[in-house]
């Protein structure tokens, strides 16, 4: 079945050759996560991939409709573990368009200073383990996977004294968030962002003028702009594929429209421009957090009091679907609120699941190891592809 | 002079000295790669980590011997034996030091390239009889990749061989008492840079490791060993680049010459040839892999070409000085 269809897109240059069906996962090193794809392999070039997800389904939607709206940012985290903030804030945006809370400025520049640190440190583990999945982990990919997670540990540091938490955060509440920073934070972020950013310098310099690292990544994995918005991806892919199309740009929300910053495009929708536009967003969400803490407004960080028990906040009856651009594109929540603690229903648009789908139609042709750093390239989260 | 007994005696001994060593060489690229990565390595076994090897040797021992049901069982376990012997057995011909070696043939380099090439065997059994597509795929890899790389080795190897006029090791290192073959301009330098490629690749490792490629075959064609099979493949594979960097060493690098008395000889090719070793280390633990067509558009369109003319403009210039032994 997904062998006649890839068939139709990529025409290989010999035939009746005898196939090889090759399972890669869920079990495998660079799975990332449990991701079972299943090969179709003539000699070394792959002719056809069969992609297999839902090892990792945990009822999260279900799950939404039996927590109330305090309790389920936390469990929204859960979704991407890897961008934790980004899931949180779509649910908390969400029930506060249906039921029109007012949130203040300061909560809404807090929340734009923890989705762009979260951005920096998600992809900072993205550049480690798609160096891992193309070098190896007994070669030159290790070397920049330990490097970059090193300065990941420095930002859930940054998290770890913002939340308490280092992985999943439950930082956003509905109304604002639950946390302000703490005395000293400011400075901390400060030092450790011109740190990073110094580091991704370095990067640059390790990777860009690397012959090998070019050539396993130019001209690999083409997306062209019309598949990219067909199959519906967003986030670094799109723009890597020359659609300047950013939800922080294209439809503002938690005040992103104060902030300076440039939406990174680049032309060749291949893994080099996905890469490309990752290395700058890197420094454009640096800049957006400097801006965020220089221009930090004073007042309460929630307009709501707090609360007493778990089902105190209730939304009106209403339905609303609120998008943020997480570091893998487009996360959005879907929420159908009945007047009582709990949405009625509740449905997760994530950005890896959507981005996934383009992984069928741009493998084939490619050989074996490309199949690694293309996956790497799309950079998918299966806790948020399965939820 | 050479009895049978001694010898014998003498191979246990080297067998020994060279497991003793290779174990080792697995501790130094540990510890080298962890302050590459600055991380510290291994540091809990014993102080500063230093019985770690012997832990592992011991664990891996310990292991239980699993064979896939559906393998091919003779090739299954015939394979790691197959892979090791030549490994070994090419530690034969080195001389360590003037005198201090099995046996300098008159032939050493020809019988050292010869038998370094027969691991492809061992490699290609194991592919294939642990009936695993992972490891058949590598197999595949493997023999592509030995096969094209085996030639620019050769002809790199041959450049000292045509210049000092012998293929005996010992003699070529006697050859270097002037001037080490690194240091000769341009043909000696380009020969060992030539000899380092040809050996990263030839011994399979990163970034030309797509044998192993962990990220997409698992961990290649030894994914079904484990035990003490696994520690005889792992065991054969550190063996051989040891060898042939003992071999870069003895070619470009002077061998045991060096200050100090006579009896430093071995110590300094050891040390040459760790120097060697960690250019190579240096090199895995800093590149990504690259393809598998990639790697053979390196070879045939690229380092084959270029080591052929550098052997034949070589052998012209001994030629056009008066034959061989110029240096």
């Amino acid at each position: 079945m997904a062998d006649l269809e890839a068939r139709r897109v990529i025409e290989l240059g010999y035939a009746g050759n005898e196939r090889l069906v090759m399972n890669m996962g869920p079990q495998h090193p660079s799975a990332h996560g449990v991701f079972r794809a299943i090969l179709t392999l003539e000699g070394e070039t792959v002719a056809a991939v069969d992609a297999v997800i839902g090892y990792l389904h945990r009822c999260h939607e279900k799950l939404g409709e039996t927590l109330t709206y305090v309790q389920y940012p936390s469990i929204a985290s859960k979704t991407d573990y890897v961008a934790a903030m980004t899931s949180e804030l779509a649910y908390v945006l969400a029930a506060e368009r249906i039921g029109r809370v007012e949130v203040p400025p300061r909560a809404r520049y807090l929340r734009v200073t923890a989705a762009e640190l979260q951005r920096v440190a998600s992809h900072c583990l993205w550049l480690g383990t798609w160096c891992m999945d193309m070098g190896g982990a007994l070669g030159g990919g290790a070397t920049l996977f330990l490097y970059a997670i090193r300065e990941r540990e420095m930002l859930l540091d940054l998290f770890e004294a913002l939340t308490g938490a280092r992985l999943l955060y439950g930082f956003h509440q509905v109304g604002g968030t639950r946390y302000d920073l703490p005395a000293g934070w400011a400075e901390q972020c400060r030092s450790t962002l011109a740190f990073v950013e110094k580091r991704i310098d370095e990067y640059e310099a390790m990777l860009e003028d690397n012959p090998f690292f070019l050539a396993r990544t130019q001209g690999v994995g083409v997306i062209s702009p019309e598949l990219a918005q067909e199959i519906g991806v967003s986030g670094p892919l799109i723009r890597g594929s020359g659609i300047a199309y950013d939800i922080r740009r294209a439809e503002p929300y938690s005040s992103y429209e104060d902030f300076e910053f440039r939406v990174p495009v680049e032309t060749a929708g291949d893994c080099w421009a996905r890469y490309r536009v990752r290395m700058v967003e890197f420094r454009e969400s640096i800049k957006i957090v400097r801006q965020a803490l220089d221009g930090l407004p004073a007042g309460p960080i929630s307009s709501r009091p707090g609360v007493k028990s778990v089902g105190q906040v209730r939304i009106p009856k209403g339905e609303a679907y609120a998008r943020v651009e997480g570091p893998r594109g487009e996360v959005g929540c879907y929420l159908i609120a009945d007047g009582g603690p709990k949405p009625y229903r509740m449905k997760w648009r994530g950005a890896s699941f959507s981005n996934l789908a383009v992984l069928p139609h741009i493998i084939p042709g490619h050989k074996v190891a490309d199949v690694v750093a293309i996956m790497g390239s799309v950079d998918p989260v299966f806790g948020e592809v399965d939820r | 002079m050479t009895s049978p007994l001694r010898d014998l005696v003498a191979a246990v001994v080297l067998l020994n000295a060279v497991i003793g060593l290779v174990t080792y060489v697995t501790l130094l690229e540990r510890k080298f790669a962890a302050r590459m990565q600055s991380r510290i390595g291994p540091y809990r076994v014993g102080p500063h980590g230093l019985l770690q090897p012997i832990a592992d040797a011991l664990k891996l021992m310990m292991k239980e011997d699993v064979v896939p049901a559906r393998s091919d069982r003779w090739v299954y376990n015939l394979a790691p034996l197959a892979f090791l012997l030549p490994c070994l057995l090419i530690f034969a011909t080195i001389p360590f030091a003037p005198g201090l070696g099995l046996a300098d043939l008159n032939i050493g380099v020809l019988f050292f390239l010869a038998v370094s090439a027969l691991e492809i065997v061992g490699l290609f059994m194991g592919g294939w009889g642990s009936n695993n597509k992972y490891a058949l795929l590598s197999a595949m890899r493997g023999v592509n990749q030995i096969i094209s790389y085996e030639l620019p080795f050769i002809f790199a190897a041959l450049v000292p061989v045509v210049l000092s006029g012998t293929l005996r090791l010992g003699g070529i290192v006697e050859a270097q008492r002037g001037l080490w073959f690194a240091a000769w301009p341009v043909v000696g330098q380009a020969a060992f840079l030539a000899y380092l490629v040809a050996m990263i690749a030839a011994e399979n490792r990163a970034p030309f490791d797509i044998l192993e490629a962990e990220s997409e075959l698992v961990a290649g064609f030894r994914v079904e060993y484990s035990g003490m099979k696994f520690a005889l493949i792992q065991l054969g594979e550190y063996a051989h680049v040891l060898a042939t960097s003992y071999l870069g060493a003895l070619l470009f690098l002077g061998g045991w010459l060096g200050p100090g008395p006579a009896w430093l000889g071995a110590v300094w090719f050891t040390g040459k040839a760790l120097v060697v070793f960690l250019l190579v280390t240096w090199v895995r633990w800093s590149f990504v892999r690259i393809r598998v067509d990639q790697i053979l558009a390196i070879s045939w369109k690229l380092l084959l070409p270029a080591t052929l003319a550098l052997l034949l403009a070589t052998a012209g210039w001994v030629a056009y000085r008066g034959g061989a032994g110029v240096a």
